[in-house]
This record gives structure tokens, C-alpha cells and sequence, in this order.
């Protein structure tokens, strides 16, 4: 990822040319990103613009008469809808009496209940709530988004799309996606005609991934809620709201055409929550002067005036612009936060890639993700960058064991879990199969087994060749005119043998008749469960309460797939073990000057026999007894079984041995020479890094403990350097080592002779 | 209120605990079968105020009025809100509409909303 510095002779004579230093830093991919000089005019500006206005209500009999500075009948569509139903009045002056430090100091404060924030909250305007999340320190947004959202068990979204809407490879991804472990799939489409295909194809997989997962398919308004209305999908989400008058319109909505909408999904038992975002006004050149963080304040307030559920906000498409600004990031988490002070399910962002820098891009997820949230991204990107159609995510395929790692390192519930490589293969089949079935049986299309097995195998939809995308297009085009329901899909996967899956989907649209999940927050657990602000309300005060992972969820985070015991290295060294070492007696102490003598380590040739660069035992002797020769030198093998430190090792060889010169060799690689007037630390040559020792090393080792044997000059050997994380790599495996080499050390125990003849 | 399924009716009428497997197999269960009841969204709208979300409430208020529209008739009216679409008198008559199908709350709402549009020029 470092590129080479250009140093071509014609830019080297350029003495306008930064130094070497800085074009090297100027090559490192966070240079790729945008930084803006905070911009008013423009709303190039996070948490506070000269343009926003002064805090201010008015309430006369009842009715919002002033807001935020604007009298009644100069309100904009956004503002009049917002003054209508979007405050509680009965609340409102007094709340607005309260000091923004006197107000941000209740978010934080654990002994505050979340109730009283919310009460409070409900009677502050865009603007006084803008100031007071402007105050929160990011450690203390951590605090009050820990405390602040409603649902208590923190859970996690995932975008599954394909480039080419291939509806086999959408529901295999779909089932892996819920088999990590997330609870709503949002798909969209390259072509939006396909949009049916892909509304199907995602809620059977994840119907074969988990029961209970909610999937959405993002696209225009009025085909969205269709979808929805014949049971296609069982959320939606991608409802938009703006924070300028103007940039609404040019949404083509309006707060009222949005508020009927919301209500026109509860009308069919559909959950539904709205999607706005820090950035998206300066982006489109409507941001009037005010800051992104007061906008999205009026989107939030909008969202709740409307009766929606909730929000996904935290930048969102726009989260690289609010990120090119001083305070951006915070400003995004502010936001999220200002969600739950409204009382709303968050889907707090981390969608939408905002910057090309690793390091970045965790810094801005990071204490959400430490926080939990009700879905810690609102699009984690579950299949790769390339295939995923709202543009790449903050978090991607590529990045599904970082995520995993991290949750492990922190001990936190961020959503995801492990899957095993066999669950992931059997449900990508069953759900690459439960399509085809119903495909076929609807009449829809047909798909033959070698596309099936590309599918199967598929890590992204480079994978599986140049499928026609014309059936997809037809069959979406049938799902349309035919009047295809998701009844359709439940008699199709029952009439194939997809039963389960057929029970789960009904299971699904059984909760629409319901209803319980429509209220604030709803995911369902695997049982089908409603977990909302109803049923599992968040109820954090402090060290000791709130949401703690149950130790089954606990096994779930801490168990990755690549962790390892101390057994599991004993069985892969067993697994290579060689040619037997030959116990011949005590190891006397030899005579011989040419005499040079290996003093092995106590698990040596017993349980362990692969170094750590993967070289065997064997081939390592072979090396040095290989160099020992060119020398003219002869060789004794001892095994040292009274410690496991190599100078202790390396020394008790040298004094039995003839020259005074020993070589000593943990099972692990790390060698050294060592000389018998030494003391026990010093030692006269040592490879240390085991892992990047190369048979030309020891070779070089074994002709140098010969020089020094015969008191001629040895040739300089360099220790390997990596910039590797080489300890990060391999020191778990060390720890397992040495405890195994400790296993086999006795302090009683004579240092003995060995032949490796077979 | 319904909590347990057994009491529960989807908007055809059809009691939850009769949407089984066996029932889409057969043929029982149509989409109409698999709507939300009135009388549910009513109760969740209860248990919204119950949770200090008024405005949730109102939406499933609203919501229970419209279960009783044709899809079609649901996406008409959303597109007639939209901006620029409709006059003040088309959607006065939509108010009207909606009033002599028991809308009340969403008649409300888009009487508000002409007054609204008119004044901000949303009006077609």
C-alpha cells in the first residue's frame, strides 16, 4: 500500500518540490481522501454555522407560534409540519428554559433515566437540540449513545446485492449474511427493473439463513411500498428526508407526501423507518448557510412529527462530505445520538464509504461500535466492495473477521458472529437451491447445476461467469404482471421441499398481521421474538446494568473461527513429525577441538517438530550440520531437558562440547551460538525472529559455530528484518510452544545424547 | 387487546391461528388474509403513547384508516401529495374523499397540507 517515493531526476532539480519526508506522506492512501476549510456559505460545516438560527418557541393556546427564531407565517413546509406535530407543547418552555449544559449533562449523566431525556427532549426545537449535542465531548456521545438508545440489545444491517442482480447468488449471500449474524438485509438493484427478482431472492435466503431476519429492497418510493404491499419485503427504510425546504422538494416529496407514506406501510403492517443524513444538503448545494448537524436536526425532528419509527442517519450518502470537515466525524455520531434523544430506533450509519484509509475509516465506527447501537451500521456491506450497489460500505466482505476480531478484542455486541466454513457452504447451497426451486416452479426461470455450483463456491459475482441477466430481467418482469405474491414464494418453497423455509417466510408475514413489530427498534431474535423498545427497552445506568451479551452470545463473539488452543498446535506438530531421535545415553563431555555440539530443546523431536518458518526439525539440523561440515568441524546432537532457555541450552552444549562452541535450538526455530566462558545470556550469535530464518541462515550458523570452533573469522550474518507484524502473527503460537516445551522440561533431568540415523 | 394469536385477526378477518402452512397450501390465504386489522394498529398505537411516542401513535392511527384502501388507491394519494402535483381543489376533494371513507385523520392531514402547499407554491 506504500507506494515508492518518485524520484525521477527532472522532479529531483524541482526545488518547489517538498522533501522526501513529506511526499512519502503524501503517498499514504488518507491523502486520497478530501479535506474542506469549513465553508458556512456552503454548509461545508459540522456542528454550528453563523447561519443557524437562535433557539426559540412560542406556544400560545397550545399552538407552536414561533420556532427557532421564524414566526407562523414565515414557517417553511418543513418547519410548519414539525410545529404541528412534531413538539410537546405541555413540555416545550420549560425544557427550552434549560441551559444547553444543564441539558447535555442529562444525556451523559447515568443516574438520569432515559425516560427523562426523552420527556425533555420532546419539547426541544432543531436548534436548542443542535446546541446541545454540539457540547458532547466524543467519550461522552459514547456514553449517552450506550445509555440513549432505545432497544437494548445492539444489533447490526447488511446491504447484499450483486452487479448483476443474479437472484441465486443474492439468496446465497443473503443466507450468509444471516448466518454472521445480521438481522436486516437491505438490497438494491444496477436495474431497477429487476428490483422484484431481488426482492425475492433476498427474503429466501435469508429465510434459509436464520429465521426472523426483516429484508428491505431500496428503490424509488411508490415501487418500494409495492413491493412491500404484496409481501416482497418486510421493512423499508430508504424513505428520505432533507433539512432544507428546497432539497426536499427536489426529493420530490413533501413532510406531508412523507408522513402519508409512513403511514400508508403501518397500514399494511409494514415496518418503516426514514433515512436522512448530515452533508446531504451541502452536497446537493442546498444547505442555505447552516450547519450540517442543525439540518439533520430538523430532518430528526421531521422524522418524529411524522410518526415514523426511526431513523437511519449518521451521513449516509453524504458521510465523506460531513467527513471533509473539522468536527465531521463527531458531527455524524451527534447525530445518531439525536435519533435516540427523540425516542427513535437509530440505524446509525457507517454505510457509505468515507475514506480510503483503513485507519479512518475505524476511527469514525469506532465508538458506536464500543457504544452499540440499534444497528451499528445501517448498510455493512456483507458481500465485496465491487458488488455492492450502493456504492462500497465503511465495512465490507473484505472486512468480516476485522469486525469479528474487533468485537473479540473489546468484548462487545456489535451484531456479527462467527460461521463455520461448513455452515456457510451448506446455506449458500440450500439457498442457491430454494431459489432455483421456486423459480422454477413459478414458472419464472430456470437455472442449471453448473451455475448452482459457481453460485455455491462464489466469493462475489466475478465468480460466477457471464450469466444472462436477460432471465433475471424476465422473471422480474413475470413477479410485476403475474401479480406474484409472497404467497407465491411460501407455496413454491413448500411444493419444492423447502419447508422450513417456507414456515419461516410465512412466519414472517404473520408478524404484519401482528404488528408488534412495528413499534420502535423491532428486530426478532432466532425464536421470532419481538426485541424493540417495547420488549427489550434499553435500561443502562451505570457500570453493572444495561445490555451485557448472555455467555451463549458471549462464546459467539469470543469463538472466531481462527482462534487456537494449546492442543490444536500439539495435534498440527504431531501431525509432522519425523524420522524418531534415538535416545544413546548421558551426553559426556567431548574431547575432539573440531568438536562442535547442538543442544536441542526438551520437546524437540518428542511433540514438537515444525519450526515456526516451517521448516522441519529435521531439515533445520540438516542445515547446520550441513555448514558444521563445510568447516570440517564434527557434530554431537544433545538434548538438554533441564530448562527451556535457549542460552541455558546453547551454553550446556557448548561446555560438552570439545571445542567450547555450542549451538543451541529450540523446536521453534530460534537459534544461537554459544561459548563455554560465557555467561548464560551472552551468547555469540542468535537468530531470534524463528519465523523468517531461512535454510541459508542455519547453514551460515552451523559455518560460523565451526570458525569459531577452529578460532577463524566468521562470516557476518544479519538477522532477517520484516515490517511485518510478526508478533502478532506468532507469538500466540510461541506461548503454545514454550508451554509444551515446559511440559517435557524436568530440572532433574541429565542432558542426553541423540542420533537421528533411522 | 390482542396479545396472544389466537384473538388475533388479520384485516380479511381471517384469525391469525388459521394462517398456517396447511391454509397457503391448500389455497386458503390470500394477500387480504396477510393485512393488518384496523383494531391492531389501534393497539400498537396504544402501546406507543404508552412508550412516549405520541406522534408514532398518530401515524398508526392514521394508518388503521387506511387499511381499508385499495393499493391503488394508497399509491394515488401519496403521489397526489407529492409536490407539485395536485391543485388546492384536488386536494380539497381528496379530503373530501378520504372523509366518506371514514379517513378522517389523513382528510386532516391533507387539508393541512393544502393550506401549506399553497402557501409555500407546492401547489401544481
Amino acid at each position: 500500500m506504500t507506494d515508492p517515493l518518485p524520484t525521477d531526476s527532472a522532479a529531483a532539480e524541482d526545488l518547489t518540490r517538498p522533501v522526501g519526508r513529506i511526499r512519502f506522506m503524501d503517498a499514504q492512501a488518507v491523502n486520497l481522501d478530501g479535506f474542506a476549510v469549513a465553508d458556512p456559505a456552503l454548509g461545508l460545516v459540522a456542528l454550528a454555522s453563523p447561519g443557524d438560527p437562535e433557539p426559540s418557541i412560542v406556544i400560545v393556546d397550545g399552538v407552536v407560534v414561533e420556532l427557532d427564531g421564524k414566526r407562523a407565517d414565515e414557517f417553511d413546509s418543513i418547519d410548519a409540519f414539525i410545529a404541528a406535530h412534531g413538539l410537546d407543547v405541555t413540555v416545550a418552555e420549560a425544557a427550552m428554559a434549560m441551559s444547553d449544559v444543564e441539558l447535555a449533562r442529562l444525556a451523559v449523566d447515568p443516574n438520569v433515566p432515559r425516560a427523562e431525556v426523552v420527556r425533555l427532549c420532546a419539547g426541544l426545537t432543531p436548534a436548542k437540540l443542535t446546541r446541545v449535542l454540539a457540547m458532547l465531548r466524543p467519550a461522552e456521545l459514547t456514553m449517552a449513545m450506550t445509555k440513549l438508545r432505545a432497544r437494548r440489545t445492539p444489533s447490526n444491517q447488511a446491504h447484499v446485492t450483486n452487479r448483476l442482480d443474479d437472484p441465486m447468488l443474492l439468496a446465497a449471500d443473503a443466507a450468509t449474511a444471516a448466518a454472521f449474524g445480521f438481522r436486516e438485509l437491505e438490497t438494491t438493484v444496477p436495474v431497477l427493473a429487476d428490483a422484484p427478482s431481488n426482492a425475492v431472492a433476498v427474503t429466501i435466503g435469508a429465510a434459509v439463513g436464520s429465521p426472523g431476519v426483516l429484508v428491505q429492497c431500496s428503490v424509488e418510493e411508490a415501487a418500494e411500498l409495492e413491493l412491500g404491499m404484496r409481501g416482497l419485503v418486510s421493512y423499508a427504510e430508504t424513505v428520505s428526508l432533507y433539512g432544507t425546504e428546497q432539497v426536499f422538494t427536489d426529493g420530490d416529496d413533501t413532510p406531508w407526501s412523507k408522513a402519508f407514506l409512513t403511514s400508508a406501510y403501518a397500514s399494511r403492517g409494514i415496518k418503516m423507518r426514514v433515512s436522512s443524513g448530515g452533508g446531504a444538503e451541502a452536497l446537493m448545494g442546498g444547505a442555505e448557510g447552516a450547519s450540517m448537524l442543525y439540518l439533520e436536526a430538523r430532518c430528526v425532528a421531521l422524522a418524529r412529527a411524522m410518526g415514523a419509527e426511526g431513523v437511519q442517519n449518521g451521513g449516509i450518502d453524504a458521510a465523506a462530505v460531513a467527513g471533509s470537515v473539522p468536527r465531521g466525524v463527531r458531527s455524524l455520531m451527534a447525530e445518531n445520538v439525536m435519533v435516540m434523544m427523540r425516542n427513535l430506533e437509530a440505524c446509525t450509519g457507517n454505510d457509505a464509504l468515507m475514506s480510503e484509509s483503513h485507519v479512518r475509516r475505524t476511527s469514525r465506527t469506532l465508538p458506536i461500535f464500543l457504544a452499540g447501537s440499534d444497528y451499528v451500521c445501517s448498510g455493512f456491506g456483507s458481500i465485496q466492495r465491487y458488488d455492492n450497489m450502493f456504492g462500497p460500505s465503511q465495512w465490507n466482505a473484505e472486512d468480516f473477521d476485522d469486525f469479528l476480531a474487533m468485537q473479540r478484542d473489546w468484548g462487545v455486541d456489535a451484531g456479527m458472529r462467527t460461521a463455520s466454513a461448513d455452515d456457510v457452504a451448506a446455506l449458500r447451497r440450500r439457498a442457491a437451491e430454494a431459489v432455483r426451486a421456486v423459480y422454477h416452479y413459478t414458472g419464472l426461470a430456470d437455472y442449471d447445476d453448473a451455475h448452482l455450483e459457481l453460485v455455491v463456491d462464489a466469493a462475489g459475482s466475478k465468480d460466477i461467469g457471464d450469466p444472462d441477466t436477460f432471465t433475471t430481467l424476465t422473471a422480474a418482469r413475470t413477479i410485476m404482471e403475474s401479480g406474484f405474491t409472497v404467497i407465491d414464494v411460501i407455496r413454491a418453497l413448500y411444493e419444492s421441499g423447502f419447508d422450513v423455509e417456507a414456515e419461516r417466510a410465512l412466519a414472517m408475514v404473520r408478524e404484519r398481521v401482528k404488528g408488534d413489530y412495528l413499534q420502535t427498534a423491532a428486530i426478532f431474535d432466532e425464536q421470532m421474538n419481538v426485541l424493540s423498545l417495547v420488549t427489550d427497552p434499553n435500561d443502562y445506568a451505570g457500570p453493572g446494568t444495561g445490555y451485557e451479551p448472555t455467555p451463549a452470545r458471549q462464546t459467539q463473539i469470543d469463538a472466531i473461527r481462527q482462534q487456537r488452543t494449546v492442543e490444536d498446535l500439539r495435534r498440527e506438530q504431531r501431525s509432522a513429525a519425523g524420522a524418531p531421535f534415538r535416545v544413546v545415553g548421558p551426553a559426556a563431555p567431548g574431547t575432539d577441538p573440531r568438536e562442535v555440539v547442538i543442544g536441542l530443546s526438551p520437546a524437540t523431536g518428542r511433540d514438537l517438530w515444525k519450526a515456526m518458518s516451517g521448516l522441519s526439525v529435521h531439515e533445520v539440523l540438516d542445515e547446520l550440520l550441513a555448514g558444521l561440515e563445510e568447516e570440517g568441524c564434527v557434530a554431537r546432537i544433545v538434548r538438554v531437558n533441564n530448562t527451556v532457555d535457549l542460552g541455558l541450552i546453547g551454553l550446556t552444549a557448548a561446555r560438552l562440547s570439545g571445542s567450547g562452541i555450542g549451538i543451541g535450538l529450540q523446536a521453534k526455530g530460534t537459534a544461537l551460538i554459544h561459548r563455554r566462558d560465557l555467561p548464560p545470556l551472552g551468547n555469540l550469535e542468535l537468530y531470534s525472529i524463528a519465523p523468517i530464518v531461512t535454510r541459508e541462515l542455519y547453514r551460515t550458523m552451523g559455518a560460523n559455530a565451526g570458525r569459531h570452533a577452529k578460532g577463524a573469522t566468521p562470516v557476518a550474518a544479519r538477522n532477517p528484518y520484516t515490517d511485518e507484524a510478526i508478533e502478532a502473527r506468532y507469538h500466540t503460537t510461541v506461548v503454545a510452544l514454550v508451554a509444551i516445551e515446559r511440559g517435557h522440561c524436568d530440572p532433574g533431568a541429565p542432558t542426553e545424547e541423540v542420533t537421528r540415523d533411522a | 387487546m390482542p396479545d396472544d394469536d389466537s384473538a388475533t385477526r388479520a384485516w380479511s378477518g381471517k384469525r391469525l391461528a388459521d394462517l398456517t402452512l396447511a391454509a397457503v397450501v391448500a389455497g386458503d390465504v390470500s394477500v387480504d388474509d396477510l393485512r393488518i386489522h384496523p383494531d391492531t394498529l389501534e393497539h400498537q398505537a396504544q402501546v406507543a403513547e404508552a412508550h412516549a411516542n405520541p406522534q408514532l401513535a398518530q401515524n398508526f392511527r392514521r394508518a388503521a384508516e387506511l387499511t381499508g384502501l385499495d393499493d391503488h388507491d394508497v399509491l394515488r394519494i401519496y403521489e397526489a401529495l407529492r409536490p407539485h402535483r395536485s391543485s388546492v381543489d384536488d386536494l380539497v376533494v381528496l379530503a373530501r374523499w378520504l372523509d366518506d371513507r371514514g379517513a378522517h385523520r389523513n382528510a386532516t392531514l391533507v387539508r393541512e397540507a393544502a393550506v401549506v402547499y399553497e402557501r409555500r407554491g407546492l401547489v401544481r
